[in-house]
């Protein structure tokens, strides 16, 4: 064995006790870390893959870009008026089978028109203002996952009577109604219809299962008493992560506002990143706090060894090989302890996957981890990092140190 | 001149301090190969210390140290420390000893420090070391199962194991019987008579020292008297 693998080896074997202290503080450091950064990162990779699939990644809505211009602007430019009515300007994207067609011959994924409205349901006498959409089922099924969350009935059963409308599972429960009830749906354009509850759906997130209501476009038409018109068009891209380029193009094409999911999410987005930034420092404090222990140990010796040390430099040991000796103990204790700590990560991950629990987000009874080998490879770096910072300062102190001092002082 | 192995050329060596502290003064010295020279002198005379400095463990104040002719003051911290390696073995009062390694293992430090034997060879040599020392049956023990005197030999056996021209002892048989002062005694002068080595020791005891062939006499940290037994000297 290499001459300083050997001292450094006998020096740390002879200090089992202090080692493996030391050794643990580096393993519970490197364990938590990948517990810590598997969790972080599962739920958050879990959270965007639910939202992508939950949400259509872009959205074109027939609000443009920017606020429709009104008479009297293009007449007075610079002039301030007050007290004018506005142009009322009749809702809804315009021509929006002809956009469709338009869109699909480059567009990498499928589209689907919708109409966004709001009514207030009327069930057993209870009042209640809820989201409608109107869709068209053979191309909704493309777009969006509602057909595979039914609880009962499908998508097509919308079709199976007039009005027919899916409710969300919860505003179901809420108002009691079931397969077959009947409600009464009152928009804030005046209109007022009975619909029949057709089937109800479940997609995990609370305030869609809770104030929902899907209807045949035709339904919703006849609700905001616009026939034919389409106030939103939904895309779901192949590549999810290509949505914000597409929806670029798609705005420009068509002049409508056409927003990607990453887009409408920035706000979620960005507290994700910040997410990640605080659990960096605090996985890098971790680590931080476990080499402590690597420092002690590596100081102990130095200290213990002072003598050693003076004996090796009289004998014509170089500076360069004392320091060397310290920092290969502080890396054997950072590497051993890395090493137990991926055990030790992997199981604390594994019990943190087993553990059931509630949130009042979602129903998931399961924390969603992430195994990624990046998270061990990182851990362990850092490990290896703040072992090599904590050996070396004794290290470089004992490399110092002046042979006849402590000799004169020994005899 | 050059033919000396040690030189000292006014050598002061002062301790900084509050109150300064004179270890030796304008020291002139030259060791030349063959030589078993005692040093002797009052306790606190600055025995110890001169060994320190023609040893290359110590940087003089002022003056010069020449190892086989060259400068030492002017070497790097490195340089000095291969000069001790492969020049110079140093053998304590106390031994020294690394306590975690067998006796075999300190012996072979050294070696394996400067690197240029494969391991096998190095244990090797150790052993074979050891054993001229009637130590051969104990060379898988470590340092605290043997005695004092047995310590000592294992400590001039590893100032050997590079095979430097020069040991520089301070007191080797300061702290054993005279059973073991004799045997560690014996050892050195035959390095000298049949190794052709060269031994500067310090010591107390003035009938080893006048055993020897040249004895400088310190008081007070300089010279007070360097004198060579004629017949002795090579
Ligand atoms: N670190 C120090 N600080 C102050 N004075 C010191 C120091 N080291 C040694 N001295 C003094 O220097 C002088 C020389 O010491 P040195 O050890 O060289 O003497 P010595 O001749 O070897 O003595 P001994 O025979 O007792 O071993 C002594 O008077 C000692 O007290
Ligand atoms: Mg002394």
């Amino acid at each position: 064995m290499n001459l300083i693998l050997t001292i450094a080896w006998t020096h740390v074997r002879h200090r089992a006790r202090q080692t493996l202290v030391a050794i643990a503080g580096v393993m519970t450091g490197v364990g938590f870390s990948i517990m810590m950064a598997a969790m972080m990162e599962g739920s958050q990779d879990d959270f965007i893959k639910t939202l992508v699939d939950a949400l259509p990644h872009i959205s074109i809505t027939d609000e443009s870009r920017e606020p429709t211009r009104q008479p009297a602007d293009m007449v007075y430019a610079a002039a301030e008026l007050h007290g004018l009515t506005p142009q009322v300007r009749r809702p809804g994207i315009k021509n929006p089978m002809a956009m469709i067609a338009s869109l699909q011959s480059w567009v990498p994924g499928s589209l689907t028109p919708s109409v966004q409205s709001k009514a207030l349901l009327r069930f057993a006498g209870r009042n209640l203002n809820i989201s409608i959409v109107g869709i068209d089922p053979h191309t909704e099924v493309h777009v969006s996952n509602l057909g595979t969350h039914m609880r009962q009935g499908t998508l097509t059963s919308l079709y199976r009577s007039s009005n027919a409308i899916l409710l969300g599972d919860r505003l179901a429960n809420k108002i009691g109604a079931r397969v077959n009830s009947n409600i009464t749906l009152a928009s804030a354009e005046g209109s007022n219809m009975n619909a029949t509850v057709v089937g109800t759906f479940h997609t995990g997130f609370r305030a869609m299962d809770e104030t929902t209501g899907y209807v045949l476009l035709k339904t919703a038409q006849i609700l905001e008493k616009q026939t034919g018109i389409v106030n939103e068009i939904r895309v779901r891209a192949d590549d999810p992560m290509a949505a914000r380029l597409i929806a670029e193009r798609i705005g420009e094409q068509t002049g409508y506002k056409s927003i990607s999911w990453q887009e409408a999410q920035e706000d979620l987005l960005s507290a994700i990143t910040l997410r990640n930034v605080l659990m960096y420092t605090i996985v890098g404090a971790i680590l931080l706090v476990a080499s402590f222990g690597t420092y002690n140990i590596i100081s102990t010796i130095t200290h213990e060894k002072t003598r050693d040390i003076a004996i090796m430099k009289s004998l014509g040991f170089r500076d360069h090989t004392i320091r060397a000796i310290f920092i290969v103990e502080a890396l054997l204790v950072g590497m051993v302890g890395a090493a137990l700590g991926w055990v030790f990560g992997y199981l604390l991950t594994r019990g943190l996957a087993s553990l059931e629990f509630k949130t009042p987000f979602s129903d998931y009874n399961h924390l969603p981890v992430l195994y990624a080998v990046k998270h061990y490879v990182l851990a362990t770096s850092f490990a290896l990092l703040s072992s090599l910072i904590a050996g070396y300062f004794p290290a470089r102190a004992a490399a110092r140190l002046h042979p006849v001092d402590i000799i004169r002082g020994a005899t | 001149m050059s033919a000396a192995l040690i030189e000292a050329r006014g050598v002061t060596k002062i301790l900084a301090g509050v109150v300064p502290v004179t270890l030796v003064q304008d020291i002139d010295l030259a060791i030349v190969p063959r030589e078993f020279v005692a040093v002797t002198g009052p306790s606190g005379s600055g025995k110890s210390s001169l060994l320190y400095l023609l040893g290359l463990l110590d940087l003089p104040s002022s003056g010069d140290v020449l190892i086989d002719g060259r400068s030492t003051t002017s070497m790097t911290e490195n340089d000095r420390a291969e000069v001790r390696l492969k020049r110079i073995g140093f053998v304590f009062q106390f031994h020294f000893l690394l306590p975690e390694f067998t006796i075999t293992e300190n012996v072979a430090l050294p070696m394996r420090a400067l690197g240029q034997l494969p391991s096998r060879a190095i244990t090797a040599r150790a052993e074979q070391l050891l054993a001229s020392f009637g130590l051969g049956d104990h060379r898988r023990k470590t340092p605290d199962q043997l005695s004092g005197g047995q310590r000592q030999r294992v400590a001039v056996a590893r100032a050997l194991a590079n095979d430097p021209p020069v040991i520089l002892a301070d007191e080797p048989t300061g702290s054993l019987d005279s059973v073991a002062t004799a045997q560690v005694f014996g050892i050195l002068r035959e390095l000298v008579t049949l190794h052709g080595k060269t031994v500067v020791a310090v010591t107390h005891d003035l009938a080893l020292a006048a055993q020897m062939h040249r004895r400088i006499h310190i008081i007070d940290g300089r010279v007070a008297r360097d004198e060579r037994v004629a017949s002795a000297t090579a």
